[in-house]
């Protein structure tokens, strides 16, 4: 009963702040300079007052503010995210085309980076003056300072012209369209290496670090010592025990980074023209097209609303004394 | 460790702080760094004195071939070197512009709901939630969209999606500090709220807001550069970012024109997290373990 109405209360407020993202959007959109009827018009080739008037009238432009913010609002939360200007598609059916490969590639590289960097972590907090520490430290500075989208163009120039095993743009090859099956999976994976890796050594470094902090702490509380005095084996102590606790943190960061998964993706498919919703993203944005942007934008922002629940809920799952509250 | 009784000597606060800080060879070394950097920054391009965006020779000339062109050129043929030394001015100044506001912004909204508590902790705390749900670089990518690509709008862009770390960080410090003693002390003999939050808490909060500040510095700077590796900042300006991107798609012909300007971000960045390690250990006296 307890959990149903937490779970309830974060869901109304969860809906609070997606209407006020939509606001956001929707009052930028209108305190941008230029009104959006004669964008659209300019999109079109120009128009004269009469061409202007039918703009207003079939996009709503000519009601009054309140109404139109009344009509977005409800428009939004049906999945009505408006028409593309240059697709001239509903958006909503844009951004699932694109989904796919964002997701493919984040969270590749962030089970990847979880993964490895917790162990690497764990490694490094079990002695504080190996070189596994040590490595963590300068994986840490370097992951930290290099510019993602420079870390793929180095990984391009390695790849592509010193030692050009990897394809270095798209998603798949373009003499093996319509190629369906294994080869297809075997041609996607080929081209998901690079972008994939420049994610993780951003990922990577922040995890091992994360996980290092979070692990040194917990070894050194009581809990601990009286495992040991039990006379448990270091493995049970360090995996059984200390990680559990150790893990709190990085699921923190897992969930925040999965649900800012399309901004952190954005520079890295821009580097490898990955076809998902950052490049579409940048693509509406040098196409002048609002609405596809916007709803980019609505749509990232639901994502991060809805990852911040699920990381919420886990915790539950992986600290029992939650569970009653 | 710690130190004998008998051989301590009492050191003003900011001296034993740089003492902990010069011991810091990485700390120094970052130091070092950042002096250099700024020093090429301010004094390179008077040295050198080549237009960054005039055409200077053939396109894609290789590094260390040209006698006059030491870089290389880009694809249009203009001189890396002269872009290397102008464009770092505008990266850097955005970078700590944008930091000024962020730490601003998230100065004063955490400082005003740790003090007071209450409701108006719980407005500024959901405002906060509200901004940090928003995905940064993509809520700066349609603010530079819409608005202009200038430098002002850029460094707004990123002040207005990075000041929720910096909020939550100074809400946590002031709710801490006013229940001490002194800040009671203080609040009996009559101190008026404004002089509680700037003379009594501040103080005392600033170590670990400096430590951030230096860390929001960095992340500035990235984030200015991924803009202009995108095309979304001021084209009339030339920086680091802006080089990148423009060479984005000659990536094979000329490697040149995108991995000097990055190695520039990086080594900035590198200097500046460096820096901020070292003070975050020289301010911290507790935290004297790892």
């Amino acid at each position: 009963m307890h959990l149903l109405l937490a779970i309830l209360r974060r869901l109304a407020w969860a809906a609070g702040l997606l209407v006020a993202v939509l606001a956001i959007n929707f009052m930028l959109i209108h305190a941008a300079p230029g009104d959006p009827a004669s964008v659209i018009a300019g999109e079109m080739g120009g128009g004269d007052e009469a061409v202007m008037a039918s703009i207003k009238k079939a996009y709503g432009l000519d009601q009054p503010l309140p109404v139109q913010f009344v009509t977005y609002i409800g428009k939004s939360m049906r999945g009505d995210l408006g028409q593309s200007y240059t697709y001239n598609r509903p958006v909503s059916g844009l951004i699932l085309d694109r989904i796919g490969p964002t997701i493919l590639l984040v969270l590749t590289a962030l089970l990847i980076a979880i993964v490895a960097g917790t162990l690497l972590g764990v490694f490094a907090s079990r002695r504080p003056d190996s070189f596994a520490s040590a490595a963590v430290t300068v994986l840490s500075l370097i992951g930290y300072a290099m510019p993602v989208f420079w870390t793929g163009i180095l990984l391009v120039i390695l790849f592509g012209k010193v030692w050009p095993i990897m394809p270095i743009a798209g998603m798949r090859d373009v003499r093996q369209f319509g190629v369906g099956g294994w080869p297809a999976v075997v041609d996607v994976l080929h081209h998901l290496v690079l972008p994939a890796l420049t994610l993780t050594i951003v990922y990577l470094a922040q995890y091992s670090r994360l996980a290092r902090a979070s692990m040194l702490e917990v070894l050194g509380s009581d809990y601990i010592r009286t495992a040991r005095a039990k006379g448990l084996s270091e493995w049970v102590v360090t995996f059984k025990h200390a990680l559990r606790n150790a893990l709190m943190p990085v699921v923190t960061i897992a969930g925040l980074q999965f649900g800012h998964l399309i901004s952190g993706a954005v520079l890295v498919e821009t580097v490898f023209s990955w076809p998902g919703l950052g490049t579409l993203a940048l693509e509406a944005i040098l196409g002048r097209d609002y609405p596809t942007l916007l709803g980019v934008l609505t749509f990232s922002s639901i994502l991060v609303i809805a990852a911040n629940l699920l990381t919420d809920l886990s915790y539950r799952w992986i600290d029992p004394r939650l569970r009653g509250k | 460790m710690s130190a004998t009784p008998s051989n301590m000597q009492v050191l003003s606060p900011l001296r034993e702080a740089w003492r902990v800080f010069s011991r810091n060879k990485a700390a120094m070394l970052g130091l070092l760094l950042l002096v250099c950097v700024t020093l090429v920054m301010l004094l390179g391009p008077g040295l050198y004195g080549v237009k960054p965006f005039e055409i200077m020779g053939a396109p894609f000339t290789e590094p260390f071939t040209d006698r006059k062109l030491w870089l290389g050129t880009d694809y249009l043929g203009r001189d890396i070197l002269a872009g290397m030394l102008v464009g770092g001015r505008a990266t850097v100044m955005v970078g700590l512009a944008a930091a000024v506001i962020t730490v601003s912004i998230g100065v004063t909204v955490g400082s005003l709901a740790g003090y007071f508590g209450g409701w108006i902790d719980s407005m500024l705390s959901r405002l906060t939630e509200l901004f940090q749900v928003l995905p940064a670089l993509l809520f700066a990518m349609v603010l530079v969209t819409l608005f202009e690509p200038s430098l002002g709008v850029v460094i707004v862009a990123i002040g207005m999606v990075s000041w929720t770390g910096t909020a939550r960080l100074a809400r946590a410090e002031f709710m801490r500090l006013r229940g001490l003693e002194y800040v009671s002390a203080a609040r009996a003999m009559g101190a008026s709220h404004l002089r509680l939050m700037l003379r009594e808490i501040l103080p005392n909060a600033l170590p670990p807001l400096i430590v951030s500040a230096t860390l929001i510095i960095g992340v500035a700077i990235l984030f200015e550069a991924g803009l202009s590796f995108l095309g979304l900042s001021d084209p009339n300006v030339m920086s680091w970012g802006l080089m990148i991107g423009a060479n984005r798609r000659n990536i094979l012909e000329c490697w040149w024109a995108v991995s000097f300007p990055g190695g520039a971000i990086f080594l900035t960045v590198l200097s500046v997290s460096l820096v901020g390690d070292g003070l975050n250990d020289a301010l911290n006296p507790k935290l004297h373990l790892r």
